[in-house]
């Protein structure tokens, strides 16, 4: 008898669909995914999104359990990106995760997305009570749990920090993923243009920063431009994370989600965290992105305190927020 | 002999933007609000900030005061060290103290707050960073209000209703045990400031930010 438990999660809340399996060692198995890619200078069509999860579902779930070595009936839970994301992509991933659940009788445990981002990034760094800095396409959240509860400290007044990144890039008709390509430019750009830097107490606002990136295209060598707009919005939500980790006076700081994979980024939080004499962590690049792994993770870490769900209770929640969630698995 | 030597001061804060510290000036106990660089600026952009925001407290500080919310009064700016020498208020940061309060004196400090916010609110001051951290309440229950780095002059129906969704949200997450009370409270105390006319104007504006938020679910 094996004493590890394992769990399966699916991914799927946006333009990723993705597989894993974890085991209650803190093993990521097995982390397949497929990316739906939307057509230079477009975004995401959730409909699209959704078909194409359900044309690769089968083969990533097939290469998953290959590559974990785990048979299906040997798993202990199966969890599901539940929300926040796009309504025809999670309910391609619930439906999946349900047909699964019912099939070989297991519990079905969802998961919130953005959960799953912190606790894959504890899991990889060892960080236990870390201050959160969340970004990516969706979310830019300044975080902390107390009492069984990731509190928002601080967050975006409108559009993310991935947003910003993507959309600019798509308006310079950049190729995708439009959040390394601008930092690859910016790495060459010499000239620091002045752009609208906007931060509200621990919050910050983009959308006004974009607009004027935007509208400066053409007019600016383009690399000058992506370093221009990189450094406001990064020294804009440094300068948040910075006055949250003053007000919490936490000793971590973990950087999670898609956008943590950024080095400049990666370089301004890691001044402010030292000069308050904490320590920095960001999660493995492989698990950054969305992935399978977070949700599986997450999943099991529910599921080993208790939570499941009847399958006909499983409906997605496209606008499920991070601080709704009971976090029974942390003090 | 400069106007203003620190070596001997001692450092007692760093705070997100400005380091604090507390010594002698002239015969008097002051603090010393010096915006330090931050290195993960690029520099015209720092400084520009730094400058800006020195600057700016400095008058929005006294301003305050006129509004009848007490403020440290400033004894000297100094632009080229980005520093600013005030006085020294003694008292505890209302982060520290709320939660251990009883249900009656929080509920009054709340809306002695609410009541304070208000005042600054009717003389078109929007602080921009209304946390419990930035409150110190004194021996004799004054309530003082620092930290205006943030501040500016606005009427806007949207800036009063960040900057009470602002002091929300640092209930939410520092004192979460209590934020219902303790928000309706700071409102009745922002009322009798402003009346009730304006104050649910700003809180129909209060809910409409809150669900600018990520992911707010249309509630019915």
């Amino acid at each position: 008898m094996n004493a590890n438990s394992y769990c399966l999660g699916i991914e799927s809340t946006a333009h990723t669909f993705g597989a894993s399996i974890v085991s209650s060692d803190g093993t990521v198995l097995c982390d397949v995914k497929e990316v739906y890619a939307p057509e230079v200078g477009k975004g995401i069509h959730p409909r699209e999104a959704a078909q194409h999860h359900s044309q690769v579902a089968p083969e990533v779930l097939r290469r998953a359990f290959k590559e974990a070595t785990v048979k299906p009936k040997n798993l202990d839970a199966i969890s599901f990106s539940a929300g926040p994301g796009l309504g025809p992509a999670l309910r391609t991933g619930a439906t999946i995760a349900r047909a699964l659940a019912v099939f070989l009788s297991k519990p079905i445990v969802p998961v919130n997305h953005a959960i799953g981002h912190i606790e894959i990034g504890a899991l990889t760094t060892g960080a236990r009570d870390p201050l959160v800095v969340l970004v990516s396409g969706g979310h830019t959240a300044i975080t902390a749990c107390a009492d069984r509860r990731w509190r928002i400290f601080g967050e975006t007044e409108d559009i993310t920090l991935g947003n910003v990144l993507d959309s600019f890039a798509r308006e310079a008709k950049l190729p995708p993923p439009g959040g390394s390509a601008v930092e690859k430019l910016a790495l060459k750009g010499k000239k620091f243009i002045e752009l609208p830097y906007t931060v509200k107490g621990n919050d910050v606002a983009y959308s006004g920063l974009l607009t004027a990136a935007s509208k400066k295209l053409g007019d600016h060598d383009l690399e000058d431009l992506c370093f221009s707009i990189q450094e406001v919005a990064f020294s804009m939500l440094t300068e948040a994370v910075e006055r949250s980790l003053a007000h919490t006076e936490k000793k971590e700081v973990l950087l999670t989600g898609g956008v943590a994979a950024n080095k400049r980024l990666q370089s301004a939080l890691e001044v402010i965290t030292e000069e308050h004499g904490a320590e920095f962590y960001v999660v493995d690049h492989k698990y950054s992105g969305d992935c399978g792994a977070q949700i599986a993770w997450a999943g099991l870490l529910a599921f080993k305190c208790g939570v499941k769900m009847k399958v006909e209770d499983t409906v997605v929640r496209p606008k499920w927020r991070l601080d709704e969630v009971e976090i029974p698995w942390r003090s | 002999m400069a106007l203003l030597d620190i070596a001997n001061f001692d450092l007692i804060r760093k705070g997100a933007e400005a380091n604090l510290y507390s010594g002698e000036w002239y015969g008097r106990k002051v603090i010393v609000k010096k915006r330090v660089e931050k290195r993960y600026r690029v520099e015209p952009l720092d400084k520009k900030i730094r400058a800006y925001r020195t600057i700016h407290e400095g008058q929005i500080m006294h301003e305050a005061k006129k509004a009848g919310v007490p403020t440290p009064t400033i004894y000297l700016i100094d632009l080229s060290g980005f520093t600013i020498v005030m006085e020294y208020v003694e008292g505890v940061r209302l982060r520290d103290s709320l939660n251990n309060f009883s249900a009656e004196e929080r509920l009054r400090t709340c809306r002695k707050v609410g009541n304070l916010i208000g005042r600054l609110h009717e003389r078109s001051i929007i602080h921009g960073d209304l946390t419990t951290s930035n409150m110190i309440l004194t021996p004799d229950e004054k309530i003082f209000f620092i930290d205006f780095g943030l501040s500016l002059y606005s009427t806007e129906v949207e800036d009063r209703g960040v900057d009470l969704h602002l002091m929300k949200r640092a209930l939410n997450s520092t004192h979460y045990k209590y934020v219902n009370q303790c928000f309706n409270a700071v409102i009745e105390g922002y009322k009798t400031e402003v009346g009730d006319q304006k104050t649910e104007r700003v809180l129909t504006k209060v809910r409409e930010i809150e669900k600018r938020g990520r992911y707010f679910a249309e509630r019915a």
